[in-house]
């Protein structure tokens, strides 16, 4: 990024690669792009994981979001199977591709959450596994070769509500409070054809009530730029209205009015998957694609940093790969050294400012004053 | 006439069954022989009538019949005594169901306090009675509600102050009977039937179900149902139904109709088919909605209406029908007759013999 600066300026100074039809273009405003054609190429990785009791359609809502079998060969496990296992952790990856935008998707599963008859501990298997990938990755990012990090954390997780009681429950929101800090969450109410309108609306106000009440940090929507339009804006009104999601998931093709949808046929009607005003599935995956970005930059630099500064000021040096510590530093030789690497990044930070700042004035002062310039 | 045997002539009411169609009327002129009994009871010596393998067949109407016409005009004075205890986790109907079941405002929440549904932190006994009256017979049904249930983090043992409730009932009972002084008529706060709420998960029984069913189905008259089922398709259902009665079946659980309490083929051959519809999936609703012109209960969605009472739609029928139509006298039968029994054995010969505590009486023990 530096070099790419220095080059930028190096050409305004000499006046050369000048677009002649309009003399103050520099060109990089084309940045965003050539990123989105690496990104495009390189491909993004996303990591979700649902949490919830069995039977609330976890797996059926995985398969309906991105229109694959996750899971071919389920085997539904019998209450006498389900005694003596403890929660488990099932990460499974696929790689959907659309449009020529590869998406390496790792869903976690967590089965065993929630059915036991005493479900104490029934979380610190969860919080284990995230809380290693989140060291697997500083370990990653702190060793020689950093080539090919391979991003494991856990970017989003949904965590599944049951329909069928008045709220949450009090292990909902005793596990909500032990990972609101570790990962982003998304509170979902699973098989909301259970509820009628009525039900619903009173179900994600008593929800909310109590996420407040607890001081449960759920994800939050960010605000639409000022510069977004108008329909994006509403969209995201509308979302953050929605919270928590009611979904009904289904992977089978139903005959309805003409057509066919992806739903569920009752004695009593049809339920559609797709269809705004039964549930908010398309709501669920809005949010899910077009803020994927935003949980990955959450998880980057609000849960990761969060863990990595709790992680080292814990002390302990990480493996041979790690951080080579100038020796006997002083009596506590890691926060001196966070304290010097937070300092080196302040000063980076700022020369890039500068920079930016005399480019923005060099371009000023040019006559024609083509302030901005087009966008491609 | 002289013969004083013969008894009076009775007046057929209207609700005796109707006569088998070759007895005559009472016939002065009838020989009755030496065998004295009127009426014609003494099958072989009378000519012409030949002897009917389960019973005697009467030469006239006596009127014996009539005793089921006294019963019931005693019952309906007396009235009668149901308990129904409902037990499941929080939010799966128990209350509204109870409702529907019997067309009153008898759960927990019917003394019109609309508060806020807080789940307590250890499980709660809440017994309500009411006296609903239908067709001149009073039944005073009392709702033993179990708030908690189910609801905690760790919820080991918390079928404990059921267990406690139920026995302490049957205690109660004993220590009436076992009075020097009993009253007439011992009120009768048994749990007569304990409905058990199933989550409709799709996918089997929660080990919190098995262990509350094996502890209980002992004790108490069990009937699993599997609440909220308008979740669950048609096939989803009778997968789920299926493989819960594997489960059962599996754990040893003798769900009520117990299989070992049927009393002859009949009983069984009705019962089957009941076991094996069980468990019932069932919705219920106390709001009405107009469908196709009438009014019915159910729910309505933005995709149609469950109707409660509809076949095609849910087996609430079928649970009604069943506790309340054909097997409500059973259920207290079988409470009364074998449950309570064993708990009197168990706890006579534990004790060997029981000491009667009461504030008035000196008892002494005398079993």
């Amino acid at each position: 990024m530096t070099q790419m600066l220095m080059l930028l300026s190096h050409v305004l100074q000499q006046g050369q690669f000048t677009n002649p039809e309009t003399p103050g273009y520099v060109g990089f405003a084309n940045l965003p792009n050539q990123v989105h054609r690496k990104s495009v190429k390189k491909g993004f990785e996303f990591t979700l994981m649902v949490v919830g009791e069995s039977g609330l359609g976890k797996s059926t809502l995985i398969n309906s979001l991105f229109l694959t079998d996750l899971y071919p060969e389920r085997v539904i496990p019998g209450a006498a199977e389900k005694i003596e296992r403890t929660v488990q952790i099932e990460a499974s990856t696929v790689e959907i591709e659309e449009r020529g935008v590869k998406l390496r998707l790792t869903v976690v599963d967590t089965p065993g959450y929630g059915d036991a008859i005493n479900s104490q501990d029934c979380f610190s298997t969860i919080i284990a596994y995230i809380d290693d990938q989140f060291e697997r990755y500083l370990h990653d990012e702190s060793g020689l070769n950093r080539r090919h990090i391979v991003d494991n954390r856990v970017h989003c997780c949904f965590y599944f509500i049951s329909p069928l009681g008045h709220g949450l429950k009090p292990l909902d929101v005793q596990f909500m409070k032990a990972i609101h800090n570790k990962v982003n969450v998304v509170p979902v109410i699973a098989k909301a054809d259970t509820l009628t309108l009525r039900e619903r609306e009173r179900l994600k106000r008593r929800i909310l009530d109590e996420i407040d009440e607890h001081g449960i940090k759920i994800y939050h929507l960010p605000d639409a730029e000022s510069d977004e339009d108008e329909d994006f804006k509403e969209q995201t009104r509308i979302l953050k209205a929605s919270i928590p999601f009611a979904v009904v998931g289904s992977n089978q093709q139903i005959e309805a009015k003409g057509k066919k949808v992806r739903g569920r046929l009752y004695p009593w009607g049809v339920v559609e998957v797709e269809n705004p005003e039964h549930n908010d599935f398309l709501k669920l995956r809005t949010m899910l694609i077009t803020h994927m970005q935003d949980l990955q930059e959450v998880t980057q630099d609000l849960h990761y940093e969060n863990f990595r500064s709790e992680r080292l000021k814990r002390g302990g040096r990480l493996s041979s790969h790690g951080y080579v510590l100038s020796p006997a530093k002083g009596p506590e030789p890691e926060e001196m050294d966070k304290d010097m690497i937070l300092q080196e990044k302040e000063a980076e930070l700022r020369r890039m400012q500068e920079m930016i700042t005399k480019m923005q004035a060099q371009m000023q002062i040019k006559p024609d004053g083509a302030g901005d310039g087009q966008h491609v | 006439m002289s013969e004083s045997i013969v008894p009076p002539e009775v007046r057929p009411k209207p609700a005796v069954p109707a006569k088998p169609p070759h007895v005559a009327a009472p016939s002065p002129t009838a020989p009755h022989g030496p065998s004295g009994l009127g009426g014609g009871f003494g099958v072989d010596r009378v000519p012409g009538l030949g002897h009917s393998g389960s019973g005697s067949t009467l030469l006239g109407y006596i009127g014996i019949d009539t005793i089921i016409e006294q019963m019931r005009k005693k019952t309906m004075k007396a009235g009668f005594d149901f308990n129904i205890m409902i037990v499941g986790h929080s939010g799966l109907g128990k209350s509204t169901l109870v409702n529907t079941l019997f067309k009153s405002q008898v759960s927990r929440w019917s003394s019109g306090w609309g508060g806020e549904h807080k789940i307590p932190k250890t499980v709660e006994i809440k017994a309500v009675s009411h006296v609903i009256e239908e067709g001149g017979v009073k039944m005073k049904l009392t709702v033993i509600d179990t708030p908690g249930f189910g609801d905690q983090i760790n919820n080991e043992n918390c079928w404990d102050p059921i267990s406690k409730y139920i026995n302490e009932q049957y205690e109660k009972f004993l220590k009436e009977e076992v009075n020097i002084a009993r009253k007439k008529r011992i009120p009768d706060t048994r749990v007569h039937c304990c409905l058990y709420f199933i989550s409709p998960t799709g996918h089997s029984l929660r080990q919190l179900d098995i262990e509350f069913m094996k502890h209980l189905s002992r004790v108490v008259n069990i009937i699993p149902v599997i609440a909220k089922s308008d979740t669950m398709t048609p096939d989803e259902k009778n997968e789920f139904k299926h493989r819960v009665r594997k489960e059962l079946e599996t754990h040893g659980i003798e769900y009520y109709p117990q299989n070992e309490f049927d009393d002859d083929m009949e009983d069984k051959n009705e019962n089957d088919k009941i076991r094996e519809a069980m468990p019932f999936a069932v919705v219920g609703s106390d709001k009405e909605f107009q469908v196709n012109g009438k009014r019915v209960l159910g729910r309505k969605t933005a995709w149609g209406v469950v109707e409660v009472e509809n076949p095609n739609h849910c087996e609430f029928a079928l649970l009604r029908d069943f506790l309340i139509r054909s097997h409500l006298q059973d259920l207290k039968e079988v409470t009364h007759n074998i449950h309570y029994e064993t708990y009197r054995a168990r706890r006579l010969n534990d004790n060997g013999g029981l000491h009667p505590i009461s504030a008035n009486n000196t008892q002494e023990s005398n079993l």
